[in-house]
């Protein structure tokens, strides 16, 4: 791992902004972080890199300092796609965070977006992963408690030649909040993005359908989610692969928890190239007589040569498995806790130690808002 | 002294009555192996007196320690004394073996170091880290099973068909354990705890040597005997004909305390 190369002081915040922030992972210590990055509406509040190897920005900065970067800018993500894309076109802010060329950094660079104001955050991000670099970002994604708001949100991802991106988002917002990702990767050859999904309620809306482009032979894409829809919370999810590359392949995971809310969990995944390869895996557990899942799996082949296969289950809590649990001493609140806690444990490959302890935080949370 | 009373026991699952005026009287140290065709109530009669609350009791009552236990949830059994080996367990997938283990051992009061010491000695460190019974064999699944018994530390064992699927090589580790668990390796005045055992074709019982046997047929409690000559008569004369030598010969004992005695 490449040097520290400075040690930022800690913002000054106020204690109610800072819990919501630990709430999605972001720690703001450079111990723990490579860079660091904090959005408040449209502000930049911190912004601070402490390894070589990673270059953080905001967006605007970075779009001025590199002329080159507008051949990423609206590449991946297409500026007319809907209302919202034109509507952040317009007015933006955001991160710009780039791995150099074979940097492998560990320690993950948290990005947060916090929106604090009642009105529309409008944030446009931008991360490449430049050849064989490694990088990892955590990104939270919350709302100062009681505010009503809209967030929308670009993200380009661009991962190069050998070169593999994390990418952990986790929500957590408030029940006026409506939530617009717009976000697409592009992947080139031996190219590896990992993305990972953990939303936490209540939430207004959620509506995004990021996309993965993989490009390169090779390319590898796996995205995960684990989703949790409470009373009165609309999700609408998916993840989408497109395998142009040959010897593509990807993976889509869903959990998904419905307790009164109403999730649709999507995944669709192309194959267009020679010998790829995609498996979709969406999996429901309803907790509640009020809420709905729908499972809507798509698979589509424009090629001969491709692999494609989904499986999709929606249930509730096996009765016969909280028995048994029961019959080893756990309470039926505990069984109970322990088979959803197991059903949220997505086994993500890949996944450094560091945002394997992120991603169970995260989830330990989700489970308080369960029980 | 008592270790489990079961009382002219009346079960069912959902409409349909499965068992019926079942009587069974173990004391502490005492180990009973059970016998019975499938579909006799075997299984069924040890759900029962763990609390799977599918089985749902019509008439009579379970006393465990001398207390009522009827209406206590499992967890609640177990944490008075009472274990029991599952013959097919429900596959928990995200749920880790060594997380189920944890459990166990806090109720029987071992560390996690008996934990590995235990794992060991049934070849089951492999598997702390595996989703529990996803993926296991017929022999592993049995002594996953066991291994969680052993942590639980438990004063009633109860299990259904503990060699079942077991393959050669393991039965008699299998058995060496069940003998541990039962304090089979302890003079008969030092047992303090007490077995039930399933056995559909007694292998087990080469290995570990039980009490009593009692036959369970069509829902109720057939015949009491030695579990040895109720094994042979079985083995000779099939169930109907080990059950008719069983009637002649017990015919005028109604109550099983007086064959105990």
């Amino acid at each position: 791992m490449p040097k520290r190369v400075s040690k930022s002081r800690k913002p000054k915040l106020d204690s109610e902004v800072k819990e919501k922030l630990k709430s999605v992972g972001i720690e703001m210590t450079p111990e723990t972080r490579s860079a660091t990055f904090l959005l408040i509406d449209q502000d930049v509040k911190t912004i601070s890199s402490f390894y070589k190897g990673v270059e953080i920005l905001s967006i605007k900065d970075a779009l001025e300092k590199y002329e080159w970067l507008q051949d990423y800018f609206w590449r991946a993500v297409s500026k007319d796609q809907d209302e919202y894309t034109r509507e952040v076109e317009a007015d933006y802010n955001g991160y710009f965070i780039r791995a150099l060329p074979n940097a492998k950094i560990e320690f993950p660079v948290e990005a947060c977006l916090y929106l604090r104001s009642p009105k529309k955050q409008k944030v446009h991000n931008l991360i490449i992963a430049e050849e064989n670099s490694e990088l990892n970002v955590i990104s939270g994604c919350t709302s100062h408690p009681g505010v009503a708001g809209m967030h929308l949100g670009i993200t380009e991802y661009y991962v190069k030649k050998n070169a593999k991106l994390t990418f952990t988002m986790i929500h957590s917002w408030e029940h006026k909040i409506e939530v617009r990702p717009r976000s697409a990767a592009v992947i080139e050859d031996n190219g590896i993005f990992i993305s990972n999904y953990i939303l936490m309620n209540p939430v207004k809306l959620v509506q995004m359908y990021p996309t993965a482009y993989l490009e390169g032979r090779n390319a590898k894409a796996v995205f995960s989610s684990i989703i949790v829809a409470l009373e009165n919370s609309i999700v609408d999810s998916g993840s989408r692969a497109v395998l142009k590359g040959e010897n593509s392949s990807a993976e889509i995971l869903s959990r998904t928890i419905s307790k009164g809310g109403i999730v649709y969990a999507k995944g669709h995944i192309i194959g267009e190239a020679p010998n790829t390869k995609g498996h979709l895996e969406c999996r429901g557990l309803m907790l509640s007589e009020k809420g709905v899942i729908h499972a809507i799996p798509e698979l589509e082949a424009k090629y001969p040569n491709v692999d494609l296969s989904h499986e999709a289950a929606i249930g509730k809590i096996a009765e016969e498995e909280i028995f048994y649990l029961m019959s080893r001493g756990l309470s039926r609140d505990e069984a109970t806790a322990a088979i959803i806690r197991g059903f949220m444990d997505v086994d993500i490959k890949g996944l450094p130690e560091y945002l394997k302890k992120e991603i169970d935080k995260a989830i330990e949370m989700v489970e308080k808002e369960l029980f | 002294m008592d270790m489990l009373r079961v009382v002219n026991l009346g079960v069912r699952v959902d409409s349909k009555k499965i068992l019926e005026h079942v009587n069974l009287y173990l004391q502490k140290g005492q180990t009973y192996a059970l016998f019975g065709p499938n579909g006799s109530g075997k299984s069924s009669l040890l759900m029962t007196i763990i609390g799977n609350p599918a089985f749902k009791v019509f008439d009579g009552r379970i006393m465990f320690k001398g207390k009522d236990v009827t209406n206590l949830p499992t967890d609640e059994r177990v944490k008075m004394g009472m274990a029991m080996s599952f013959q097919n367990p429900p596959r928990v997938s995200g749920v880790k073996l060594i997380d189920v283990l944890r459990y166990c051992a806090k109720i029987g009061g071992y560390s996690e170091r008996d934990i590995l010491e235990f794992a060991e000695m049934l070849k089951m460190k492999d598997f702390l880290y595996r989703n529990v019974n996803v993926g296991f064999s017929g022999g592993e699944v049995k002594r996953s099973e066991l291994l969680q018994l052993m942590l639980m530390n438990p004063d009633f064992v109860m299990l259904d068909e503990p060699d079942s699927g077991v393959d050669l090589d393991n039965v008699a580790l299998i058995g060496d354990v069940i003998n541990k668990l039962l304090e089979r390796d302890k003079d008969e005045d030092e047992r303090k705890r007490s077995g039930l055992i399933i056995t559909h074709q007694g292998h087990i019982l080469e290995y570990v040597d039980a009490d009593y046997g009692v036959i369970l047929y069509k829902g109720r409690i057939a015949c009491i005997g030695n579990p040895y000559d109720i094994l042979e008569q079985i083995s000779k004369n099939g169930y109907e004909g080990c059950l008719k030598r069983c009637l002649r010969e017990f015919r005028n004992l109604e109550n099983q305390n007086s064959i105990q005695k």
